[in-house]
């Protein structure tokens, strides 16, 4: 089965997010992106399944800061092969990042077409548009998402996947291959590879790099100003030592009726 | 008494009869021996033939004085003679062989030499005392972690047989009255009782020849049986203790970890045949004791089982090595004859290590056998997010570097950023008590301690991670090496004199694991906040202001403690203070683990657990009379114990303090009103 | 002339999800801000007197077919991108809901209209309309402007209070025709219930939540003593789920239970959008963390930057206390 994983990388929330020059945009300078949560689960799901089903995973993401770290160490978790579309602005937004992959992914030799192709559902800047519909409608694919659980049936040619619905309900589907599959969670959490077979990978590895040969769309929307969530304005800080701090509680639910 | 080598048995002189049973008990012996050489050369090389009068040293005290076997008294005492005895046995039984093989050697037996036979009887008598004292232990009042085996028993059968047939020979030699002097008071006494029961001195020689080949064959039975037989410590654990690891808290040499037998060093895997199984690692381990999968005796001793299942079998067909590792049956060594729970319970306290009489060294192979779960991928999940964060971040809390200096926000002073000033003073804060909420304030008044006390000291901010300390001995070790080539990095820009911390697991990453070539041509000087307190009081720049009173207890960090030996300057702080120090039974060497070390403190206990390590040694600060504070040094202590004070409602008996919170009480200037 | 307002309604479970009349409260004021109507659209099959009670809308614009009984986004979106491209709308409100996450990806790809996704509020400037928008896991907020119409908005649940299904008349409904001729090819088969819990979470008057900041598992514990002290029950954000610290029945948020108690404490929980989603309608909310920065306080009533274990622990001794 040959499969490929798109990567995205996104802002670091860890890290205090400021303001750039311009008010509409995060300040670049202090800014360190870390690949997208649910791109890691799309990962540890398209090796589960290459544990079961054979095959090969390529991982395919923009060029980035860090992303040669984050393609290295994929190839040390048992991915086959890694290649980055370079020549994206630094300041795309995901419409844009979007349309770059979804006209670089041709240009890659050997990619497609491919039996299934994994991302994370859903990313932290998904302000403009979803990295895995996007490419999906561009690239004529079928594409469910919020997926938790993924089976394959490769004779048929076939997916089944469970989506998840509010409530902890769930969904089973049928998909047709080759499809697009937006992961929320891998069966497993995604595994930790050790530094040694990650510094071994970029010995002996390589990050193959393509120029695409079509532009980003143009953007759809104006981010007029950004801002940072004031945190605590909303909220009445309780102040002093824990126990000062439970007393007062106390006395708030006591006031409510809540005792 | 006439020689019963030359006396002449079915036409045969005896001499011929000894040489047979000599040349038998021989070949088995020789025969094992390079066996077991030639199964531990397939092991991993390690270096242990270094710094040869260390080992010399080691050796005398360790075989020849045994101070660790002492630490429990009446069994070190009754071992300690039984040894002697043996030693003296041994000596004067190869004399005697050589005599009885070699009948022209112009030379008398052992034992026919006044002296010689004076020490022997009085050892003889003395040892029987001990075997007597060793076998009411281990069938009486056997104490855990001691087996009643076939093998320990027959053992104690071959020695008891050993002297009384000693006894036996020094007796008729009584009735015959060769034995008449002082100087075998033993056998003069046993020849008048022989005497006086009635026994006819016609019989004496009989008696004697009886003896001396029952001796002889006990004996070379004893030699035969040896290197088969779990005793076959006496032969290898003077090897064991001469081959000691000279650095116990090092780690063993980078590896992707064992999973086989190969995979270990050979001293590692010589641990099997050299342990004792005396339990004393057990008894001291805080993960055994709390109910923890692990049991340290249990580790070295299916490394024995998986050592000797990889020897080629005596008759059968060859078992391969493979199959050894596998136990024999199919079973992995790493993870099924010895559980991935076991593997991750250790606590790296190094008590097992510290009591071990044969210098077995636990710590490594546990560690040996975590990088291999760690490069397989088989991880507790929190550790696995922990080394993530660390990768990441440089920390364990998945904080953002640029936050490790937050906790300074709201100091009246500034402190110097080391990289960009030189300082005499790097304080390497550590990720506790830069980031625990509950460690920040303590952090704090350190910073103003240090200040008070004209300290010219600065700090990395977001240039310091992680040491690395707490991720080797999970395992990671190609992190650890990427965590110390990042802080190595910048600590060689930046210009200080000395380092100090208040984190021991720091402490020993720096001292001890980060190499040489920092801080000038004479290599950096590391102190432990204790250390440095103890100087600056001493010197009087800190100068005490308001006297403390009451006892308190003091807790030894293991990396501090055992790791380290600092033992005297806590103490020594704490006592300046004016307050008195009571020790806890468990002190010093002996201190009882918190629970948090070897990565410990960021895994989930498992079912079983009982009392945990920090609930067992809060109740023993508890336990001392007037005590009502707990004093630690470590900010992993402070974290571990205020936990365990509230599982254990002990939390309006105890208070928790670390040692710089109570020299702040004491050094600080009386405020104005 | 501008083209209308529309909020399509999230039908789902045999129902009209309560969203749907937040946002339509909502898109009444862009409507009236704009002047011109707000119209609703409703899919799916057999299903039109589930247009009952969406009276605020002037207008329900009605598309049955078989293959859109549930809404599958594939479906979903071929339809709508058939129906837009036809009537032109100036914008069309979409809540962001698991249910209709993967529609919010799907159609402003086939339509190429512009996305504007997690809008908490929006509002009409200069004639076009504007959202504020949140952004890195709520970290941020960014107020933006669509370029070009039909805007598709993702309206995050909370934009608006609503009051449920309107009580008046039901509105005029629209039938419009679908035509779906390719075979589907992603089908759903069935649902499966969650696994039933030992408590209905929504029937209860106050939960204590735990979120990856208690550290342990063993600290869940502390929850339950203050969840008994209270008379609530325990629940948890996702990671706490997903690592088995709580069964998923005791999940809070989008792919969760969506809960409104007297009193919710969240404890050692950042505050993700996906969690937020769950809870923010709760009465009262007290939250935890030692991180002063955490988006959690921007939704709580009282914040308490401290260790969420030391105290989960020292309220339910002073809980004890105050009973008596």
């Amino acid at each position: 089965m040959k499969i490929v994983v798109l990567l995205k990388m996104v802002p670091d929330v860890v890290e205090e997010l400021e303001l750039g020059p311009d008010g509409r945009s995060l300040d670049l300078e202090l800014l360190r992106l870390i690949i997208n949560e649910r791109d890691e689960h799309a990962l540890e799901q398209a090796l589960l399944l290459k544990e079961r089903h054979g095959g090969t995973v390529t991982v395919v993401a923009l060029d980035a800061p860090e992303i040669d770290d984050v393609l290295f160490t994929a190839l040390a978790r048992g991915v086959d092969r890694v290649v980055k579309i370079e020549g994206a602005p630094e300041t795309l937004t995901t419409h844009g990042a979007a349309s770059l992959l979804a006209g670089g992914l041709p240009d890659i030799p050997d990619l497609l077409p491919a039996d299934l192709l994994l991302t994370g559902c859903q990313a932290m800047d998904d302000l403009d548009a979803q990295t895995g519909p996007f490419l999906a409608q561009r690239l004529g694919l079928p594409y469910v998402g919020v997926i938790s659980g993924v089976e394959v049936d490769l004779e048929a040619q076939r997916a089944f996947v469970s989506k998840e619905y509010p409530g902890g309900m769930h969904g089973d589907f049928e998909v047709t291959l080759p499809a697009l599959l937006g992961i929320q969670a891998a069966a497993t959490a995604p595994r930790y590879v050790p530094v040694a077979k990650v510094r071994a990978a970029m010995q002996s590895g390589e990050v193959e790099a393509i120029s695409p040969s079509a532009q980003p769309e143009p953007p759809l929307v104006e981010v007029l100003k950004m801002m940072k969530l004031e945190a605590a304005g909303h909220a009445e800080m309780l102040e002093g030592s824990v126990e000062e701090v439970a007393g007062r509680v106390a006395e708030l639910l006591g006031e409510r009726g809540l005792l | 008494m006439p020689d019963p080598t030359t006396v002449s048995y079915f036409g045969l002189p005896g001499y011929v009869f000894l040489w047979l049973i000599a040349i038998v008990s021989f070949f088995f012996f020789v025969r094992r021996i390079a066996r077991l050489i030639r199964a531990l050369n397939r092991a991993r090389p390690e270096m242990r033939w270094d710094r040869m009068p260390r080992r010399i040293r080691t050796f005398v005290t360790n075989v020849f004085v045994q101070p660790r076997i002492f630490n429990e008294r009446t069994f070190g005492a009754a071992h300690f003679f039984i040894f002697w005895a043996f030693v003296f046995y041994a000596s004067s039984f190869f004399w005697n062989l050589i005599r009885g093989l070699f009948p022209v050697v112009p030379l008398p037996y052992a034992d026919d030499v006044p002296f010689v036979a004076f020490m022997m009887e009085i050892l003889t008598v003395i040892g029987l005392a001990g075997l007597v004292v060793m076998a009411v232990r281990r069938y009486i009042l056997t104490p855990e972690g001691l087996e009643r085996t076939f093998d320990a028993s027959l053992v104690l059968v071959l020695i008891a047989a050993l002297f009384v047939s000693f006894l036996g020979m020094e007796g008729a030699k009584g009735l015959t009255g060769e034995h008449a002097s002082a100087w075998t008071p033993a056998g003069n006494l046993l020849g008048r009782g022989l005497a006086v029961s009635g026994v006819d001195p016609e019989s004496a020689q009989p008696i004697f020849s009886a003896m001396w080949w029952l001796h002889m064959a006990t004996v070379l039975f004893f030699l035969a049986y040896l290197p088969y037989s779990k005793h076959g410590h006496l032969i290898f654990s003077p090897f064991a203790v001469f081959f000691a690891s000279l650095r116990p808290g090092s780690m063993p040499p980078p590896s992707e970890g064992a999973a086989r037998l190969e995979d270990f060093t050979w001293r590692q895997v010589f641990s099997g045949l050299a342990c004792a199984e005396c339990g004393r690692c057990d008894r001291s381990c805080p993960a055994y004791n709390s109910g923890f999968p692990l049991s340290p005796k249990d580790l070295i001793h299916e490394m024995k089982h998986a050592f000797l299942a990889s020897l080629p079998a005596e008759s059968e067909a060859r078992a391969s090595s493979d199959e050894g590792s596998r136990g024999g049956n199919g079973k992995r060594f790493v993870g099924d004859v010895i559980a991935a729970d076991a593997i991750w319970a250790c606590t790296s306290c190094l008590a097992c290590m510290d009591r071990c009489p044969v210098f077995n060294e636990h710590v490594p192979i546990l560690t040996e056998m975590r990088r291999h779960l760690v490069t397989e991928g088989e991880l507790d999940e929190r550790v696995q997010e922990v080394l993530m964060n660390m990768t990441r971040y440089g920390n364990s809390f998945g904080k953002s570097p640029r936050a490790r200096a937050r906790w300074a926000k709201g100091l009246d002073f500034k402190i110097k950023d080391a990289r960009k000033e030189p300082v005499e003073y790097l304080w390497y804060v550590g990720d506790y008590a830069s980031f625990d909420p509950r460690m920040t304030e303590i952090t704090r008044t350190t910073a103003e301690i240090f200040h008070q006390a004209g300290l010219d000291f600065g700090i990395l901010h977001e240039g310091e991670q992680n040491t690395g300390n707490d991720i080797r001995r999970v395992g990671e070790e190609g992190l650890f090496d990427l965590l110390r080539e990042k802080n190595r990095g910048v600590l060689e820009k930046a210009s200080f004199r000395r380092i100090v911390t208040t984190d021991p697991h720091t402490y020993h990453a720096l001292k001890h694991e980060y190499g040489s070539g920092l801080a000038g041509e004479n290599g950096m000087e590391v102190l432990h906040y204790t250390e440095l307190l103890d100087e600056l009081l001493h010197e009087g720049r800190l100068q005490i202001r308001n006297p403390l009173e009451g006892r308190l207890t003091y807790h030894d960090p293991c990396y501090l403690g055992r790791y380290n030996g600092v033992y005297k300057q806590p103490r020594r702080v704490l006592e300046s203070l004016g307050r008195k120090v009571v020790e806890m039974p468990r002190n010093r060497s002996n201190a009882y683990c918190c629970g948090a070390g070897g990565g410990r403190i960021w895994m989930e206990d498992v079912a079983g657990v009982t009392e945990r390590p920090a609930e067992s040694r809060v109740r023993e600060a508890a336990g001392l009379d007037g005590v009502s504070t707990l004093v630690v040094s470590c900010p992993k202590d402070l974290v571990m114990f205020q936990d365990a004070l509230k599982t254990t409602g002990l939390d309006d008996k105890l208070v928790i303090k670390d040692v710089m919170e109570l020299v702040a009480e004491a050094v600080r200037p009386i405020e104005e009103e | 002339m501008a083209g209308n307002i529309w909020v399509m309604a999230e039908q789902w479970n045999g129902g009209i999800s309560e969203v749907t009349y937040e946002l339509l409260a909502l898109g009444r004021e862009l409507a009236d801000g704009l002047g011109v109507s707000l119209e609703v659209v409703l899919l799916g099959h057999e299903a039109e007197e589930l247009a009952a009670g969406l009276g605020e809308a002037d207008v329900v614009l009605y598309g049955d077919d078989p293959a859109l009984q549930e809404p599958t986004a594939e479906a979903y979106s071929r339809v709508l991108t058939a129906v837009i491209r036809e009537r032109g709308p100036h914008g069309i409100l979409i809540p962001v809901t698991n249910v209709t996450w993967d529609l919010l990806g799907l159609l402003p790809a086939e339509l190429g209209a512009p996305l504007l996704n997690f809008c908490k509020d929006v509002g009409v400037a200069d004639g076009r309309l504007e959202a504020r928008c949140l952004l890195y896991g709520g970290k941020m907020e960014a107020n933006v402007a669509a370029t070009g119409t039909p805007a598709i908005l993702g309206v995050m649940a909370g934009a608006r209070a609503a009051d449920g299904p309107a009580a008046g008349e039901a509105p005029p409904i629209e039938r419009f025709p679908v035509s779906l001729p390719e075979a589907p090819r992603t089908e759903l088969q069935r649902y499966v219930e969650a696994e039933a819990g030992d408590v209905d979470l929504t029937q209860q008057e106050v939960l204590v939540a735990v979120g990856r900041g208690i550290g342990f598992q063993d600290n869940v514990e502390l929850a339950e003593e203050l969840a008994e002290e209270l008379g609530g029950a325990v629940c948890g954000s996702r990671p706490v789920i997903d690592q088995g610290w709580l069964s998923l029945s005791r999940q809070i948020g989008k792919s969760g239970v969506i809960v409104k108690p007297r009193l919710y404490v969240a404890a050692g929980i950042s505050g993700a959008p996906e969690h937020v989603e769950g809870m923010k309608d709760s009465e009262m909310i007290i939250a935890i963390n030692t991180d002063p920065e955490a988006p959690i306080f921007s939704v709580a009533h009282y914040g308490i930057v401290e260790d969420a274990n030391d105290v989960m622990e020292a309220l339910t001794e002073a809980i004890q206390e105050a009973k008596g």
